[in-house]
């Protein structure tokens, strides 16, 4: 398998990446490079393969379903840049101002 | 006034006992700090200092203990903390530019534990950005060096750290582990470098890279300085709940150094043929060392080992992909000046993150995305239960602790790595432990051309006791810190 171009184009899209375009091709040439090491697995047989365990045979410990308050140093109005009726406020968008001033 | 560099027991036992001002202590850390050139001029180890902050802690420990407050086992030592571990009165950059200047609201837990131990948190370290690195050069405030050679990288990802306490400023640090990110950092700067099992530790409050394989680790000048530390860290967290509700043991220094009746294996998957013929024959003589202290040794077989960087380069930045999606803009830290939503989060991303971190998110991406998860994603997650099961098999087999070389490489020079597959091939020897989710140390063992050699040490799932006895037993024989 062989990343394309229009791939790191589609990937960059998903991960909310903007490249520059002039990048691209040198991003596609790396990423062809690392891929072509990780071929080796495709030849592991793993029909035998168990589950993945990550702590061992202690397991996950579960706690009730409550939620645990986290002690904060700040109040959560301290976050954002303003807060009203315990939401924080952002700065609009653009694209807010455009649809605001249409509906209106 | 007594050295930072003094040691985490002796340290503490002299602040407890009034011997000491930890004020003078701290002061001292400060100096040395300077003396050393330890920030951006220098060897850019240290990304903020808490000067106020740490001497008003220290002063307030010496006025606890007058009034009869028991010292806790740090009592006064100060530490440093990699810059991805949430602490509240200095910033949690994670050495990206995303994050710049960001201020947590909340406080890791292993820092708390580390305060109630007594510890002085004193200041912030360099790092790979979102611990995305093996020598401390990607990191956007610019690389770190190494205090043996400062023309070397000191490792990474947790290489400020490592500078830290190869330096003299502090006798322990914490940092953090993916695939070796504080073993590999000891080994090239001649200290110890403990990596707990996972679960062993809490990790919240630690910036998530790939929390499937994420652990607070701990640097020491010397096994006993690590091994004070991670006991006073370690333990079930309500806050984290993969945290393991796991007895964890006293890890002191053995009253002898008789290793009768332990089996240690040599994984003959970590001596390759291509195992530079130096890093090879101090391993060796470390080997034969612990047979001098009367263990056994077995030659056994991990075949999966050389499955491990293909297996960790997908699952890594896979779940870095998903972890990092946070930092769009709204949420954390930076923000691009945008017309649309999505331009916010482009620009924003696109700004924020260097070119590892990058690269990685977009390997993430693609490995799970659709058309190639069950190439990748599926194949590399069953590859890494084979790479579980060597252990589970060598170890039940009868083997206690596994000794291999912690690095291919000594300490490397800066700017010499410019392919990202070379430079992952530093973690192929530590990556492996992050994969299985068993503890591992690395100590020195030796030297190369001037450079130190890691050797690494390897148990079963929350048997760092084992690993510990192993580690004192072996430094004292190999005649302190640095061999």
């Amino acid at each position: 398998m062989s990343v394309s171009e229009d791939d790191v184009r589609h990937v960059a899209l998903l991960a909310r990446l903007g490249l520059d375009e002039n990048r691209i091709p040198t991003i596609a040439a790396e990423l062809n490079g690392i891929l072509a090491h990780m071929d080796v697995l495709s030849r592991v047989n793993t029909a035998v393969a168990g589950a993945v365990t990550g702590v061992g045979a202690a397991g996950t410990p579960l706690r009730v379903d409550g939620g645990n308050q986290i002690p904060l140093a700040r109040p959560r109005e301290a976050f954002a840049p303003a807060a009203r009726d315990g939401f924080f406020l952002v700065p609009r968008l653009a694209t807010h101002e455009d649809a605001a001033a249409e509906s209106s | 006034m007594t050295s930072p560099a003094a040691g985490v027991a002796t340290l503490a036992e002299q602040h407890g006992a009034g011997n000491v001002r930890p004020a003078a202590t701290v002061s001292a850390a400060f100096a040395r700090a300077a003396e050393v050139r330890a920030g951006p001029d220098g060897l850019n180890a240290i990304l903020a200092l808490d000067r106020d902050g740490a001497l008003g802690s220290a002063e307030e420990l010496a006025h606890r203990h007058q009034q009869g407050q028991r010292p806790g086992p740090l009592a006064g030592v100060p530490i440093v903390v990699k810059d991805n571990i949430a602490t509240l009165t200095m910033p949690t950059s994670c050495g990206s530019r995303i994050l710049e200047g960001y201020v947590s609201p909340y406080e890791a837990t292993v820092v708390t534990r580390l305060r109630e131990a007594g510890a002085i948190v004193i200041a912030k370290t360099n790092m790979d950005e979102f611990a995305m690195g093996s020598s401390t050069e990607n990191s956007a405030y610019g690389p770190a060096r190494n205090p043996l050679d400062p023309t070397r990288v000191p490792g990474g990802s947790s290489g400020g750290s490592a500078a830290c306490v190869a330096a003299g400023i502090v006798p322990a640090a914490l940092g953090s582990e993916t695939g070796g990110s504080v073993r590999q950092p000891a080994a090239f700067c001649g200290i110890v470098g403990v990596k707990p099992t996972y679960g062993r530790v809490s990790r919240y409050g630690l910036v998530a890279f790939a929390s499937s394989l994420d652990q607070v680790g701990v640097f020491g000048r010397t096994v006993d300085d690590a091994a004070i530390v991670v006991g006073a860290i370690a333990g079930r967290d309500r806050y984290d709940s993969t945290s393991a509700d796991v007895q964890v043991d006293t890890y002191q220094s053995p009253a002898t150094e008789d290793l009768t009746g332990l089996v240690i294996g040599r994984p003959r998957e970590y001596f390759p043929e291509s195992l530079d013929s130096r890093i090879r024959d101090r391993c060796d003589a470390a080997i034969a060392t612990l047979r001098e202290l009367g263990a056994t040794v077995r030659d056994v077989s991990l075949p999966h080992t050389e499955l491990a960087i293909p297996v960790y380069y997908i699952i890594a930045p896979a779940e870095a992909s998903s972890n990092l999606a946070r930092f769009d803009g709204v949420r954390y830290g930076v923000r691009g000046a945008a017309p649309s939503l999505r331009e916010m989060y482009e620009r924003t991303r696109s700004g924020g993150f260097g070119p590892e971190v990058t690269r990685r998110i977009l390997l993430g991406t693609y490995v799970l995305s659709a058309g190639y998860y069950d190439a990748y994603y599926k194949k590399a997650q069953e590859v890494r239960a084979l790479i579980a099961d060597d252990f589970r098999r060598v170890f039940g087999s009868g083997v206690h602790v596994l000794f291999t070389p912690t690095a291919p490489t000594t300490a490397f020079p800066l700017g010499t790595r410019s392919d990202p597959y070379d430079m992952y091939l530093s973690d192929i020897f530590t990556a492996t432990a992050n994969l299985a989710g068993i503890p591992a140390l690395s100590l020195p063992v030796g030297r190369v051309d001037g450079l130190p050699v890691g050797g690494q040490l390897m148990a079963r799932h929350f048997n760092e006791a084992v690993i510990f006895r192993v580690a004192y037993a072996l430094e004292r024989a190999l005649g302190g810190r640095s061999a």
